[in-house]
């Protein structure tokens, strides 16, 4: 890649400022520094995976309304979670987790497992119970 | 209040730049791609089963923190690394380092560093730091993928270092104790340069190395029959952003190599690395074709084989060019 063709493919993920550093050769063929403000593949493949978390997050915001999973469904997605990584941070099995996330079993959680789910999403006991 | 003057130098990879911001700081100057490359940074490896999200892992470096070692194993630098098994231990410790006029290198959890656009902030544990400071309850931070330094509040620190999830960093932090002033390279580079030709030719599992390549090749054919559409991009999707992301320079890594091939050539004056360097880059080149083409395909959203076929081909060939160029280099040291 040649210092010219360092890609400046500006885009909103990168929120403007963002640069990061690439190494391209100059015209005597001598690696140097170059900042680049995106590229258009990283850009594309960056919103998708972003897309695929929102749609994640909006089903399950859906299913919670519906009264099928607990609100645990829906903050995992929208802590960009998956099952075995929030498991980890509450300190369950898998199972039970997925345990949790059935409305009724959901409801009689005691006060300290609520909480341990509150901590795992950074947000209050209050919130944990409803979703926005 | 504790200030540390701290030399922040903005590097494409967070390992390899809070080495090189780390050493110099403490007198020994080398750069990023020096790091790297005596760090055998080097990699390639398609792990099908380890899944990230649902989507299969693949990586263009070697493993979280081994190019650290290996840097310090090679120059003699004596590092103190600490984990914690409490937040509240980890935070002092980190505290009265600082306050003793040391900066400190951390082990963190993007997810959690504020100072990040929002689109960056996955659950990656593996990100490297330097804290340097602390300044009205915000700790100073030179981040090496930052273009200047940068400051975080102590709570979102602490979640930081202390996520969960693989590999958890325990609140791990590290700093030199003893640096040589100067060190000579010459025996480092070779063995850096000769591993990372074992680890590219002949790892005997066919998941790394350029033995990988040809297996992802094989497993990108296969996509569009074996996934539904919105599965197959963003499996594409993730090879793509392992190799253009942030902390990658470009081209999975493979010019932050070329240029450290290209010091190396001067430092031991071996023009051929020279040359090496120089078709690394071309190698490089492919691999940005690559991501083009795949970009591409991840845009039009739609599974269709011959789309597929031909970005397997260019992972093949890719493959067979890295492969010459590494049984090059392996005969030029």
């Amino acid at each position: 890649m040649k210092k010219e063709e360092v890609p400046q493919d500006k885009d909103n993920l990168h929120e403007g400022t963002f640069k990061q550093i690439m190494y391209a050769v100059d015209n005597s063929g001598n690696y140097v520094q170059v900042q680049s403000a995106g590229w258009e593949p990283e850009n594309i493949a960056l919103g998708q995976a972003w897309e695929e978390v929102n749609k994640r997050v909006e089903t399950a915001k859906q299913k919670v309304l519906a009264g099928e999973v607990s609100p645990i469904a829906y903050y995992m997605e929208k802590n960009i979670m998956d099952l075995a990584l929030l498991a980890n941070y509450v300190g369950k099995f898998q199972w039970q987790v997925k345990r949790h996330m059935k409305p009724a079993v959901f409801a009689r959680l005691s006060q300290k497992m609520l909480q341990k789910y509150a901590d795992a999403f950074k947000i209050s006991i209050a919130d944990l119970q409803q979703i926005k | 209040m504790s200030e540390i003057l701290f030399h922040h130098t903005q590097t494409a990879h967070c390992e390899s730049g809070v080495i090189s911001n780390l050493l110099g700081h403490h007198g020994l100057k080398i750069s990023e791609p020096m790091a790297f490359g005596i760090g055998a940074g080097l990699f390639f490896g398609h792990l099908p089963f380890v899944k990230v999200n649902g989507v299969p892992g693949t990586t263009y470096r070697i493993w979280p923190g081994a190019i650290f070692q290996r840097v310090c194993d090679r120059l003699g630098v004596k590092m103190k690394v600490e984990k914690f098994s409490s937040v509240e231990k980890g935070m002092a410790a980190l505290d009265e380092t600082i306050a003793a006029g040391t900066p400190v290198g951390l082990l963190s959890s993007v997810y959690y560093l504020t100072y990040f656009p929002a689109s960056y902030r996955f659950h990656f544990n593996a990100h490297n730091l330097v804290v340097y400071g602390k300044e009205d309850g915000q700790y100073l931070v030179s981040d090496p993928i930052m273009d200047s330094v940068t400051t975080i509040d102590p709570e979102h620190l602490a979640q930081a270092r202390f996520a969960k999830g693989f590999p958890a960093p325990k609140g791990k932090m590290y700093y030199p104790v003893s640096v040589p002033s100067s060190a000579s390279l010459e025996k480092p580079i070779i063995e850096g340069i000769k591993q990372t030709c074992h680890y590219m030719l002949k790892i005997p599992v066919p998941l790394f190395g350029v033995d990988g390549i040809r297996f992802l090749a094989k497993r990108v054919k296969k996509y569009p029959q074996k996934l539904d559409d919105r599965r197959a991009v963003l499996y594409l999707g993730n090879i793509i952003r392992m190799q253009e992301e942030i902390g990658t320079g470009g081209a999975g890594f493979r010019f932050v190599y070329a240029a450290f091939l290209q010091e190396a050539a001067e430092l031991l004056n071996k023009p051929e690395f020279s040359k090496l360097a120089a078709e690394l880059t071309q190698v490089g080149d492919l691999w940005r074709n690559f991501a083009f083409a795949a970009g591409r395909v991840c845009k039009s959203r739609s599974a269709n084989d011959v789309s597929y076929n031909e970005l397997s081909e260019m992972l093949f060939r890719t493959a067979a060019a890295e492969e010459a160029f590494f049984r090059k280099l392996s005969k030029a040291i």
